[in-house]
């Protein structure tokens, strides 16, 4: 068992065609059940052709159609982003997941309130993407790094998650599901609604949960973590060190106004009783620790 | 991306807001001239710097005559302008904006920001005028008003004249307050905003409502469907070593540490100055080189740090994914050499053909440390640095 995806998911790749979604769409059927999974792209001018023998559609409701995907996953550049998830929200999708960089703020806003009333899950944008082990990656990280297992990883950088999966797995504790939520402002799925799945989830048995400086999101997460949760939590927040309002490389990413600092954050983690630590190098072992019990 | 004040208030009247007339000038003989040609008796004297605190720290003055325009602007002028957002150095003011002078009877805010939690744009506004918003929502939170505006119907009429009313603009400005708070959302959301201020919109003796300021700061990555903004963009304004990192596709800052730190990732990067610091040492920079970095831009990150006369040693922690460690090993090693590297060096490498990237720094000949973990690697960044301060 896993979260949100796993090997019988069937993707459909938007903006697979161009050299980033290329790139990316060949390690991900490379990996485990890829080849069964990855069953369509989306390209308007580039209808009946193929990459990898991954058959090319017009449109995400002609690939849905022909292929019964239910997810899809955007590679799409930053200027035609948010079109693309409206276009798979319309379709009624399951799932999207947008890995694109770089979108305006305010297409984002708009595309969020597009998607009120509809049955659609977005994951980012600005994220790795995600993975189930030895199953199905979804997304741009590497995949050789993570190993099948029990605890599940939400985060919202891209490389600090590999750090947080690498360290468990060379402490030898597997993976369930591995989500990165992206380091936007205006995103999909937040920490709470990655917390929520994992906490539902029999083959969880734990969670590590990295957070960053900007916005409220762990602090939501944690008062919910507190009267919700029924496993135990492993909690970073990267940015103690962050100066106030400096955008340290995400949108999202930002000290403003005394909100949204990293002692702050970990505060209201550690009152809602999860297991932080303030050294990044530290996450697999507080959690091998609490597990040995 | 921030602007000044006087081009803030372009943008605004554009939008139908009201301000006072004004004129951006660059010397002292263009700041009598303008005062002349604005006519009247009292005019404002603004030092236009992008960061706020400009009265507090002495850069906004009112003239009650020419030689007294005069006497400010050679004053404000190539000052050393600081204020609580410029840092001790302060900021050496370039421009002034000369403005007829106000009576004013009230002060009040408006503001627009992206609101994270309804994913919405916000409407702030309060009858605290005149001070920064964060101390209102610390002190008295009860008087901003919030309102999250729906982004297909826009801010309506009714509600921003009841929103209006409840900042306390008297009955007789209501339709001008109505229109500036309509124009105010317009301007953010068509050009892209981030922020936008108007502190303090002010009622005069005379019952109108006018901005007697104006603070944006766009979204950066909307930048490419506005070049009417990024000409707006004042270079003088922003950090020299993030404007050439810009350049490079870098994501670089500037802190007040010794130790360097070149990073792939925001996340890591921003967790790689704080393991420096929980092992005692203090971080010079916040450098995110980026998913995709080659040689060419790993000896331009470089160079850029070691621009830094503060820089004692180097750490560079790469998690590699899609960026294959081997890759990042040549371009250390090649930029190691290019710059001819004096300060240590510790290197610590993860992911993607770790064991090739490893074996290319041992048989480089450089002096090079490296790291094991991240926890090894930062201990031995700030031993190389000079140990704990």
């Amino acid at each position: 068992m896993s979260i949100l995806i796993n090997k019988d998911t069937k993707v459909i790749t938007q903006g697979m065609t161009g050299k980033v979604g290329q790139f990316h769409t060949f390690h991900c059927k490379s990996y485990a059940n890829g080849a069964n999974c990855f069953v369509a792209g989306v390209n308007p001018k580039k209808a009946g052709e193929d990459f990898e023998g991954i058959p090319v559609y017009a449109s995400v409701q002609d690939a849905k159609k022909a292929t019964g995907a239910t997810v899809s996953v955007i590679y799409v550049p930053p200027s035609g982003a948010a079109a693309a998830i409206d276009e798979a929200v319309e379709a009624d999708l399951d799932l999207v997941i947008c890995i694109t960089e770089g979108i305006p703020v305010h297409d984002m806003v708009k595309t969020r309130y597009k998607m009120q009333g509809k049955k659609t899950i977005l994951i980012g944008p600005n994220c790795p993407g995600l993975i189930t082990p030895d199953e199905i990656k979804i997304g741009i990280m590497p995949g050789h790094i993570h190993k099948k297992g029990r605890i599940g990883v939400v985060s919202r950088s891209g490389t600090l998650t590999y750090e947080a999966v690498g360290q468990l797995s060379a402490l030898g504790m597997g993976q369930s599901s591995c989500v990165g939520i992206g380091g936007d402002p205006i995103n999909g799925l937040k920490h709470i609604d990655v917390m929520r799945l994992f906490n539902d989830d029999p083959e969880t048995d734990a969670v590590i949960m990295v957070g960053e400086i900007g916005g409220s999101d762990e602090e939501e997460c944690a008062r919910w973590i507190k009267d919700n949760m029924k496993k135990p939590v492993v909690g970073f927040i990267a940015g103690v060190t962050a100066p106030p309002g400096k955008r340290m490389g995400h949108a999202g990413a930002i000290i403003s106004g005394g909100q949204g600092g990293a002692n702050e954050k970990l505060a209201v983690m550690e009152e809602s009783g999860i297991y932080i630590t303030r050294n990044p190098a530290e996450m697999g072992r507080t959690m091998q620790k609490i597990l040995k019990g | 991306m921030k602007i000044h004040e006087y081009q803030g208030k372009e943008i605004l009247r554009e939008f139908g807001v009201p301000t006072p007339r004004g004129v951006a000038c660059f010397s002292v003989d263009e700041a009598v001239a303008a005062a002349q040609k604005l006519g009247g008796k009292v005019w404002v004297v603004k030092a236009q710097i992008h960061a706020g605190g400009r009265g507090k720290g002495g850069g906004v003055k009112v003239a009650k005559s020419l030689d007294e325009v005069k006497l400010y602007a050679s004053q404000i002028l190539g000052m050393h302008l600081i204020t609580h957002q410029t840092g001790p150095e302060g900021q050496v003011v370039r421009r002034l904006l000369i403005e007829e002078g106000a009576q004013i009877a009230k002060e009040l805010y408006v503001g627009m920001v992206v609101d994270r939690v309804s994913q919405r744009v916000a409407l702030l506004a309060s009858s605290e005028g005149g001070m920064e918003i964060e101390e209102v929502a610390k002190h008295h939170p009860e008087k901003i008003h919030t309102v999250r505006i729906d982004p297909v119907t826009g801010l309506d009429a009714a509600e921003a004249s009841r929103v209006a009313r409840a900042i306390g603009v008297p009955d007789a400005a209501n339709v001008e307050a109505v229109q500036i708070l309509q124009g105010l959302y317009r301007a953010f959301v068509e050009k892209d905003a981030m922020l936008a201020e108007i502190n303090p919109l002010v009622i005069t003796a005379d019952n109108h409502a006018i901005a007697l300021d104006a603070k944006f700061n766009f979204d950066s990555n909307a930048l490419y469907r506005h070049p009417e903004i990024v000409a707006m963009r004042d270079l003088d304004e922003e950090d020299p070593a993030e404007i050439e990192a810009s350049k490079f596709d870098l994501a670089y800052i500037q802190l007040d540490g010794n130790i360097g730190c070149l990073v792939n990732g925001a996340g890591l990067a921003m967790a790689t100055m704080d393991i420096i610091k929980l092992y005692g040492g203090s971080p010079a920079n916040f450098l995110d080189v980026g998913g995709g970095a080659n040689k060419e831009k790993v000896t331009e990150a470089f160079k850029l740090m070691l621009k830094n006369p503060n820089l004692k040693a180097i750490l560079v922690n790469i998690f590699g994914g899609i960026m294959k460690c081997d890759v990042i090993a040549e371009g250390v090693v090649a930029a190691a050499r290019e710059v001819s590297l004096k300060v240590p060096l510790v290197v610590r490498l993860e992911g993607t053909n770790v064991e090739l990237g490893k074996k290319i720094l041992a048989e480089s000949g450089l002096p090079i440390i490296s790291g094991n973990d991240m926890a090894d690697a930062a201990q031995k960044v700030v031993a190389a640095a000079g140990g704990q301060k």
